[in-house]
């Protein structure tokens, strides 16, 4: 039914994506899909890079691990923003249409006041892709 | 320092000096982006700031304020005086350091150093050439050439207050004009000191400190903050209070430089708007001013909450727009021909006044070498960190070449025009109809420097559409300065780290627009920028360090 999931990567909060990065994993191979690992990363350096290509060789570094791990096909994408507080969302939706993703499984926070005033990342991309969309909390 | 070497990049130049392997060179630090940040939540809102450099700059700030509200009567002259004291005794020293930035830029410029990219030898320009120039123009100098563009030339043509440049002699004494040649000469000397005030110094600033933040965030892989920049000198302490006093420094120069600029600026917008529209007694209280300091901040904060590409940079190209819209219909309503003819004479008489505008010894032009020049310098200097930090955050991509040529160079030329065409049509109404010229009430037989852009205008076909162009365009200015500083200080307090949450920018916004209305309200705006300004001399030392920082940190950059 699904042939690409795309699963968003924040690589400095890795940790806590294991309920989600589970999801993904259960899925792609359920479903016998191919996992693309996409991240959103800063021009300037960061707490895990220095550079956005040193970010890049992390992520496919991790997209590799993950499909030797688990036998499954994995793929990595790194989107470069100037500005990710505000374009993180946008440059997602637009990755997720070039890439081809059927599925995205997204990470996101419990709901809260906030969410009334600014949608968070999940909320954005499930209102807005033409994928279906799959948020862990 | 490690080699960065997943490039294969050669080192197969026959350049003098030899080039480093790699894409970048990484500086090799423990030091991990963010871990000394914390991240506390105020109700829904999760913040990740820097500890102790968001607490100490906001606290430092707020107090700055409340202190100023409660003893006007005291503090007020103590930071009027400190500023005075630095320009004065000191002159020497920011006339000395601007030469210093201007030698450096240029050198680097015609050295192969010139070829380092900023990001690595493969980074791509996140901006066009147009949203780039858009951008760190309207930062850093647009608000300024708005107020100056005519009363500088006109004052130093004329001033009867016996501060010319180079002790001149000036067109018009008494109200009467002197002879032809006389007067050609003082309005080379005015249009020479004019540019040399707008041209090379003040964007060699800029650039020693962006194009050093720069270096040291895209290519050296360290935070982008300005202790970075220091790096070389301080070593790991940079992480320590050193550090943290710098940056701290550098919030609060930004932040009152944005906030009193943005009090003062709208007070004089809407005596503006009171002059075009004929209202009496506008600025006979301060609801005017407030109403335009909430208009400003809102449009600043939706463009923040847009972003750089969508905000910041969208905004700026509209500023750029209107500016390029009100200079063409000032030249051509103006004198066009003569406009166009004294460009080039202009340009000529600043490079050759420029050795001795620009000499720090030996001089008794004191009013204008220290009440200007030196001022003008401590100025640029405490702006520095803002629109250095800003420019470099959107210069990624670009080579030490393009970077000094687009943000020294045409910058300078930019100004040249622009005084050329402000400054020209005001002197050519002032020799034409002499004591009648509104420039000439506005700056000679007055001081009313806020209306001396609208005085000139006035004068012109159209005035009422072009007043209400040049308001719109001070609004314009104000709110592209105040988003990008915004984005500074937001970037700072986070420890250098620019995927901060947004409602930490929202936050900055709000409190530069709360301070500059508190400010206006309770009084103290003039104070505080003097206090604002005075930190010109601390940065100006620490700047001068920071050439040798910048030289030594591209040298061991691959050229590419």
């Amino acid at each position: 039914m699904y042939r690409k999931v795309i699963f968003p990567v924040d690589l400095t909060h890795v940790d806590d994506l294991s309920k989600a990065l589970q999801t993904t994993l259960d899925l792609a191979n359920h479903y016998k899909a191919e996992i693309c690992f996409v991240g959103v990363t800063g021009t300037a350096p960061n707490a895990v890079t220095h550079t956005p290509q040193e970010y890049e060789r992390k992520l496919r570094a991790f997209a590799d691990e993950q499909g030797k791990a688990h036998g499954l096909k994995c793929s990595a994408t790194a989107c470069i923003s100037p500005d990710p507080s505000i374009d993180t969302d946008k440059t997602l939706l637009a990755a997720i249409d070039d890439l081809g993703g059927d599925l995205v499984v997204m990470q996101t926070h419990a709901p809260n006041a906030l969410d009334y005033i600014w949608a968070g990342h999940g909320d954005t991309i499930a209102a807005h892709s033409g994928a279906s969309v799959f948020l862990v909390r | 320092m490690s080699q960065h070497d997943d490039d294969d990049q050669q080192t197969t130049s026959s350049e003098a000096i030899p080039e480093p392997e790699g894409a970048s060179d990484i500086i090799d630090t423990d030091y991990e982006i963010g871990q000394d940040n914390i991240t506390p939540s105020i109700g829904p809102f999760g913040l990740d700031i820097h500890n102790p450099v968001f607490l100490v700059s906001g606290l430092v700030v707020m107090a700055f304020v409340i202190i100023t509200l409660a003893f006007q009567n005291q503090v007020g002259p103590i930071f009027t005086d400190l500023r005075g004291f630095l320009t004065s005794s000191f002159d020497w020293f920011f006339l000395m350091a601007g030469n210093l930035f201007v030698l450096v830029c240029l050198g680097i410029l015609v050295s192969p150093l010139g070829k380092v990219r900023i990001g690595g030898v493969d980074a791509t320009p996140d901006y066009s050439y147009g949203g780039w120039f858009a951008m760190l123009f309207a930062a850093g100098m647009g608000i300024g050439l708005m107020f100056f563009g005519v009363l500088e030339p006109v004052y130093y043509f004329g001033t009867p207050w016996g501060d010319q440049p180079l002790m001149r002699d000036i067109g018009i004494v008494d109200g009467v004009l002197a002879d032809p040649a006389a007067v050609e000469a003082a309005r080379l000397t005015a249009m020479a000191a004019t540019i040399y005030h707008w041209g090379l110094h003040p964007w060699a600033i800029y650039a020693v400190v962006a194009l050093s933040l720069a270096l040291f965030a895209y290519n050296k892989g360290l935070p982008l903050t300005i202790r970075s920049m220091f790096y070389p000198i301080f070593g790991e302490r940079i992480w320590g209070w050193p550090g943290h006093v710098i940056d701290i420094l550098a919030v609060f120069a930004t932040l009152f430089g944005l906030a009193t600029s943005l009090g003062l600026g709208a007070q004089q917008a809407s005596a503006g708007i009171g002059f075009v529209f004929g209202i009496e007694g506008i600025n006979d209280t301060v609801t005017a001013s407030v109403v335009l300091i909430v208009i400003i901040t809102g449009m600043a904060l939706i463009s923040v909450m847009r972003g750089l590409d969508g905000g910041v940079k969208v905004l700026s190209e509209i500023n750029m727009g209107l500016a390029v819209l009100l200079l063409a219909f000032v030249l051509l309503a103006g004198p066009t021909l003569t406009l166009v003819t004294q460009f080039f004479g202009n340009l000529g008489a600043y490079f050759s006044e420029i050795g001795a505008l620009s000499n720090p010894i030996g001089r008794e032009d004191d009013g204008y070498r220290q009440g200007w020049t030196a001022f003008y310098w401590a100025w640029w200097i405490s702006w520095s960190p803002f629109v250095g930090m800003f420019i470099a955050r959107v210069s990624r991509g670009r080579t030490v070449r393009e970077f000094i040529t687009c943000v020294l160079l045409i910058p300078t030329l930019v100004s040249a025009v622009w005084m050329t065409v402000f400054g020209g049509t005001a002197i050519d109404q002032l020799i034409n109809t002499v004591t009648e010229s509104a420039v000439y009430g506005y700056v000679i037989a007055a001081y009313v420097p806020e209306l001396s852009l609208f005085g000139m205008l006035s004068q012109l076909p159209l005035a009422a559409i072009s007043s209400t162009l040049a308001i719109i365009l001070v609004i314009v200015f104000f709110v592209t300065s105040s988003d990008s500083g915004s984005l500074v200080i937001d970037t700072i307090t986070a420890g250098g780290k620019i995927d901060a949450p947004v409602s930490q920018r929202v936050f900055w916004v709000i409190f530069e627009g709360l301070v500059a209305a508190a400010l206006l309200i309770g009084g103290g705006l003039a104070a505080l920028q003097a206090a604002s300004v005075s930190t010109g001399l601390p940065f100006a030392i620490v700047l001068v360090l920071a050439c040798y920082a910048l030289v030594k940190g591209l040298l061991s950059e691959p050229r590419g």
